[in-house]
């Protein structure tokens, strides 16, 4: 196996570099999706959901990034301005991948601001979807740094709402709340746990369990011996490296 | 058919401070850019902006024209955030209903049918609700007896959009891939107005687009301001593409007082 320009040996896992390993990792969040609006918000979410279509996720709707829904040869097959955008968020019929500038253990996300909402240290994007995404539809999250900047004891704006929020509101205001998996540069991190708070569901080949536990601002649930994230198979890195990613855009979101 | 040219000034004559505006578009894409600058120049002030906001929202809070903005985000899209009004909003003292970007749509639709809210669930469990503490939850009446948020009615006391083409009589076309939510801002507002790239007679609007392009009819329009390149520097396809290189030096012209004079020496005088 050769390295391209600027590549470390170090990540390497079966041939997989790192970056592969979380497209794949972020494609499997869309596993038994169907016929859903797949959104990705980002390069390597992108990559993700376009390998899970031409892979086990074939019925996945995804928009050419503007106002069509694009099929997997990059027909357009449908209209899909914003006003349809937020119906489909309301129907339910979407799994959105968002970045989070901060998230906590209740998978409560922060994408407006950091610092006092009344006069930010930082503004960032603002409410944009998160509220209406995170209670009508599943979410996931793609978080390209894993910091204790980013995993942080406490939001300091509720954007995206948690498991401890939507429990708040009662099971029936909370049943279409689903957070399926936050993916990092280091581990994939789900919720399946009694109380719902993020848990190490599995480390990226070559991250060791402290690596994560240090570069994460909350205790975090895990159970010994933690699982490694699966490599990407031969066809899954066939089809980023020839057909989906063949420029290696993807690399570029992860600094690890 | 009233025929309902009118300029940029008269546009701003009709415009009071302290009025509530709302402002077509999305983001860095087909803003009534000419109609903005037209207010930059004017002594207008105490503004309440409701955007999807991008350069616009940008421009107006940099000139200190703004009171209180209600949005969803604002964004430049080829870069993700406005310096002007990160600037802003950091300074402090900027009031800001930051809604999501559906319950904003919500808004103006209930102001639009005249209705004093509209329900919906998003907004439930997040910050929304704490950081617009007038915001209420309704219960439905039915059996499911669902606690929703009930959005109020965000009435617009003057909207301006920019459309590619229209008539003079305000029947106005969209011919790019997405009409946002230009009709409901026209829709919520007691004075509407328009600013296109090209008036043209009502007969040829159908030489260029289809029926479903003609999403505003000239009975949601006051005013037409024929304005070719009004939406410069942001998209306005297919007439022309955002411009980027102008976008770019908008952004870094933010951070230096020298760099932003000249500026808006370039793009407002």
């Amino acid at each position: 196996m050769t390295l391209r320009p600027g590549e470390d040996a170090s990540l390497r896992a079966g041939g997989a570099t790192r970056h592969e390993v979380c497209a794949v990792a972020l494609a499997d969040a869309f596993r038994g999706d169907g016929e859903i609006l797949a959104s990705p918000i980002g390069v390597l979410p992108g990559i993700a959901a376009r390998l899970a279509r031409a892979t086990f996720a074939p019925d996945l709707l995804m928009s050419d990034g503007v106002a069509a829904l694009v099929n997997i040869d990059g027909a357009v097959e449908g209209w899909l301005p914003y006003r349809t955008v937020f119906d489909v968020v309301w129907s339910g019929r979407r799994h959105v991948i968002m970045g989070a500038s901060q998230i906590d253990r209740h998978g409560n996300q922060n994408i407006a601001c950091i610092g006092d909402p009344q006069k930010p240290k930082a503004q960032l994007l603002g409410m944009r979807g998160a509220p209406g995404n995170t209670i009508n539809h599943t979410t996931s999250y793609w978080i390209p740094s894993h910091s204790r900047r980013s995993f942080v004891p406490k939001v300091d704006v509720v954007t995206g709402v948690g498991y401890d929020r939507a429990a708040a509101l009662g099971a029936r205001a909370a049943r279409f709340h689903e957070i399926r998996r936050v993916v990092t540069d280091l581990a994939v991190l789900d919720f399946a746990t009694p109380d719902h708070a993020m848990r190490l569901a599995s480390l990226h080949p070559g991250v060791t369990l402290a690596d994560v536990i240090e570069k994460t601002g909350f205790p975090l649930s895990f159970v010994e011996p933690v699982a490694t994230t699966r490599a990407p198979t031969d066809v899954e890195l066939d089809l980023l490296r020839r057909v989906i990613d063949p420029r290696g855009v993807g690399a570029r979101e992860v600094s690890a | 058919m009233k025929d309902k040219r009118i300029g940029a000034e008269d546009v701003v004559a009709e415009l009071r401070s302290g009025m509530t505006l709302g402002i077509g578009g999305w983001g860095s894409r087909r803003k009534p850019m000419s109609l903005v600058r037209a207010i930059l120049r004017s002594p207008l002030t105490d503004l309440t902006v409701v955007a999807y906001g991008g350069p616009d929202v940008g421009l107006l809070c940099a000139a200190g024209k703004v009171r209180k903005l209600i949005t969803g985000f604002v964004s430049l899209d080829s870069i993700a955030l406005d310096p002007c009004y990160r600037a802003a909003r950091q300074r402090g003292g900027l009031e800001v209903r930051e809604y999501d970007e559906g319950m904003l749509q919500w808004g103006l639709y209930a102001a639009s049918l005249r209705l004093p809210f509209l329900p919906t669930r998003a907004g439930l469990g997040s910050d929304v609700l704490t950081l617009c503490p007038e915001l209420r939850t309704v219960r439905s009446p039915y059996d499911d007896g669902d606690e929703l948020v009930a959005v109020p009615a965000i009435e617009l006391d003057a909207a301006i959009c920019h459309l590619n083409r229209a008539d003079a009589a305000g029947n106005a076309q969209f011919l790019g891939p997405d009409l946002y939510f230009d009709d409901l801002f026209l829709g919520a507002a007691k004075r509407r107005f328009i600013s296109v790239e090209r008036v043209v007679p009502t007969a040829e609007l159908l030489a260029a687009g289809s029926v479903h392009t003609l999403r505003i009819h000239r009975g949601m329009v006051d005013g037409v301001v024929e304005a070719p390149r009004g939406a410069h520097f942001t998209e306005c396809p297919p007439d022309y593409g955002r411009d980027e290189e102008l976008q770019a030096r908008y952004a870094a012209a933010a951070a230096d007082p020298a760099a932003w004079n000249a500026f808006l020496q370039e793009y407002v005088a």
